[in-house]
């Protein structure tokens, strides 16, 4: 254990070093690795500390074998270095301590990271009976694993399961083995397998038949260990008319070396049911001359079984050094919805790929993609996406726009959207635009009394704006800030 | 106010202003006049400080502050509004949100207090009013999808809202049916004649003069002021062409 207080008070040298990163510090909290690298016993390492059933242990040893016949998926538009998956602790976790009853047992050190993250005021308030607060249900989990989880009586009186996912495991297995791995299956690409085989933790929700879940759920992590990656699992089901918001941020300390992040999230609704799912993500992006940042390889899919479903995906992407993802909707229930509203800033040596597929089973079902791609300094952007229409599907509708705005002389945007129907009688559309910020803008916002960071995150946030308008209301604030932070030194 | 002397500015390494002295005072109106190509759009740029206009010789001060030395936000600050010739537009944005956050930053250069959007709105209402513009103007996105009309008495809105010391307006009278030229005319007398302010107007043309009075008239021919006088000026330049007052 030394030799970890060691690395974490090394990290947190390093990490007040540079401080121009808002979140980019480092707690000093001791730290429980498993071993460096990555062999079946890292996987029955992490099954055993978490007290797993055997068929959990089986699962992930599945996944395991299964990942290590894999390659490396290399179709992106993006330029990574290869990864050394001996090289990372993969399971990293605050030390146990007993059972946690409310927020005031709960580490006084962690509940000061969430602090300096600006969680807790709306639970703050909450927690101290002040009325009238908005109430969210934080899920907090903390490099690995769920500290704590406020609201869950109240939750529970309206029949609402939301949990970390390693308690669910444990707690509710026949829900769990259900679903977990049937919209993401255990083999579906490298990144979703090796996040079978060694998840730390996640978030579970489940909401029953015609409930409509009281509060907005939100589950804020942040990865706090130096070298270790984070492979998050999130599972929603909402059973036939229920409703759940869903809202996801994540922010990560500042490193030199890239952290991988490989999380797989699965969603369901059933009948008539519906899912709002809101990320703000801001992970560390590496610094100006592209070193150091995550490394964000996500699997999110949604699983639209239920008849007249929907599932709304809502991302603002303004962190990580390279971000891989495509929340996607397989519409399977005839009249089901899918949604994609998206947001995508890169800046100096940054890279995202990131999109969706709308995969249309079911008739008459129908699809949204916003997609908006901002790109500056010498960054990449790229959306690529699928609409895909099955022979049977009759009468399926999509609407497609991806706009891209470019900052600068050298980045990058490109659009890379795939359609594929095989129904006659499907209306799909797709509209593209490709902008820059005019001088003209820029000149007309200063010499309203703006400076030229203040015009351009303006007029950024015009450009976003039918994207931010999807979020939940506390977070399409943070999300505006953001975007202004994500862009700082990217006008001369 | 501003007193400029002997201004030398070059864009795209081209001399265009060649020598430009001129010196406006509290309370005054004054007109530029001159054929295309004299510079009038170029000496709007500079004085707004616009990348890519730079001042080789002379200088210009504000209220006796250096005015090339400040960066563009910081001269809106100090209480120089630019009018433009073809408004931009920013899609996404309303107006309202536009103007709150210009005007809350130059109360921060000045290091006053920001108004809320209660007080804002209420501040935008009343200019609104005063202009006889419909606040429906002001929720949409900053010009966007405006006429040429609607762009230039949004400017008039804007520079109501922001309340300048000094207004230079660049053409602001071109491509305006006569309703709207009036309404333009309205507007920068119920702005910007008071005491305290002032207005530099561009123009090509007479008509916008018969709506304000100049206490000025000046002709800008070749980068240099070549003739000042009253408002008679601008009548005779109506009536006989620039090249024969120029020459």
């Amino acid at each position: 254990m030394d030799d970890v207080k060691i690395k974490d008070q090394a990290a947190h040298d390093a990490a007040a070093k540079v401080a121009d990163y808002e979140h980019g510090w480092s707690a000093d909290i001791e730290t429980d690795f498993a071993p460096k690298g990555l062999t079946e016993d890292t996987v029955r390492f992490i099954s055993a500390k978490k007290n797993e059933p055997d068929w959990m242990l089986d699962w992930r040893l599945n996944a395991f074998r299964h990942w290590q016949t894999m390659e490396t998926p290399d179709w992106a538009k993006l330029n990574v270095p290869p990864i050394d998956y001996q090289d990372a602790y993969y399971y990293a976790a605050p030390k146990p301590k007993p059972k946690l009853g409310s927020l005031d047992e709960v580490d006084p050190e962690i509940l000061e990271v969430y602090k300096k993250l600006g969680i807790p005021i709306e639970e703050q308030k909450v927690l101290a009976g002040v009325e009238g607060a908005r109430r969210v249900a934080v899920d907090a989990v903390f490099d690995s694993v769920s500290v704590a989880t406020t609201f869950r009586e109240e939750l529970k009186r309206a029949g609402v399961i939301f949990l970390s996912i390693s308690e669910a495991i444990r707690e509710y297995p026949d829900l769990v083995k259900k679903w977990l791995g049937k919209v993401v299956p255990m083999h579906d690409n490298y990144f979703a397998a090796l996040n079978c085989a060694v998840f730390s933790d996640g978030t579970f929700v489940y909401v029953p038949e015609g409930v409509r879940c009281p509060m907005e759920l939100s589950t804020y992590f942040r990865i706090n260990a130096e070298n270790t990656g984070q492979f998050e699992r999130t599972l929603i089901i909402a059973d036939k008319g229920a409703y759940v918001s869903y809202l996801e941020g994540c922010t990560a300390p500042m490193r030199d070396e890239n952290q991988l992040h490989a999380a797989v999230v699965e969603l369901v609704t059933l009948d008539d049911a519906e899912i709002k799912y809101s990320t703000v993500q801001n992970w560390y992006p590496g610094n100006a001359d592209g070193l150091g940042g995550i490394y964000n390889f996500v699997t999110k899919r949604a699983l639209c079984q239920g008849k007249r479903s929907k599932v709304s995906w809502t991302q603002v992407e303004t962190g990580s050094a390279v971000t891989w993802k495509y929340p996607s909707c397989v519409l399977n229930g005839d009249d089901s919805v899918g949604e994609f509203y998206s947001v995508a800033v890169t800046n100096n040596y940054q890279q995202a790929d990131t999109g969706t597929k709308m995969i249309h089973n079911g008739k008459r079902t129908r699809s949204t993609i916003v997609s908006k791609g901002i790109s500056a300094g010498k960054s990449n952007n790229t959306y690529r996406g699928i609409v895909r229409v099955a022979p049977n599907a009759e009468g399926v509708r999509n609407f497609t726009q991806c706009d891209s705005l470019l900052l600068g002389s050298l980045s990058g945007a490109h659009t890379v959207p795939y359609i594929e129907v095989r129904n006659p009688t499907a209306t799909v559309e797709h509209e593209a635009t490709t902008s820059k910020i005019s001088d003209d803008q820029l000149f007309y916002a200063m010499q309203r009394g703006l400076d030229a960071e203040e015009a351009v995150a303006l007029i950024v946030n015009g450009f976003a704006k039918e994207v931010l308008q999807q979020l939940p209301m506390e977070f399409a604030v943070e999300a505006q800030k953001l975007l202004g932070i994500s862009l700082e030194g990217s006008v001369g | 106010m501003l007193k400029i002397e002997n201004l030398h500015a070059t864009v795209a390494a081209k001399p265009i202003l060649k020598g430009l002295s001129l010196t406006i005072n509290a309370g005054e109106i004054h007109a530029i006049m001159g054929p295309n190509g004299a510079g009038k759009s170029t000496l709007s740029y500079v004085l707004g400080g616009r990348p890519g206009y730079e001042v080789t010789d002379g200088s210009a001060t504000f209220d006796g502050a250096d005015l090339l030395d400040m960066e563009p936000h910081q001269r809106a600050a100090a209480g120089l509004f630019l009018g433009f010739q073809y408004p931009v537009e920013i899609p996404g944005v309303s107006n309202v949100q536009f103007l709150r956050e210009a005007l809350n930053a130059q109360r921060r250069g000045r290091g006053e207090e920001p108004l809320s959007g209660g007080e804002f709105l209420k501040v935008a209402r009343e200019k609104a009013a005063l202009l006889k513009m419909d606040m429906d103007m002001l929720k949409r996105s900053v010009n966007v999808g405006f006429s040429g009309g609607e762009k230039k008495r949004n400017e008039m809105v804007q520079m109501g809202i922001i309340d300048p010391k000094l207004a230079i307006l660049d053409e602001t009278d071109s491509g305006l049916d006569i309703d709207a030229l009036r309404t333009v005319g309205d507007g920068i007398n119920t702005i910007m004649r008071r005491p305290g302010k002032a207005v530099l107007l561009i123009t090509h043309y007479q008509r916008l003069l018969d709506y304000v009075q100049p206490d000025f008239v000046h002709v800008l021919a070749a980068g240099r002021i070549v003739k000042s006088g009253g408002p008679e000026l601008a009548r005779e330049l109506e009536e006989h062409g620039y090249a024969e007052i120029a020459a």
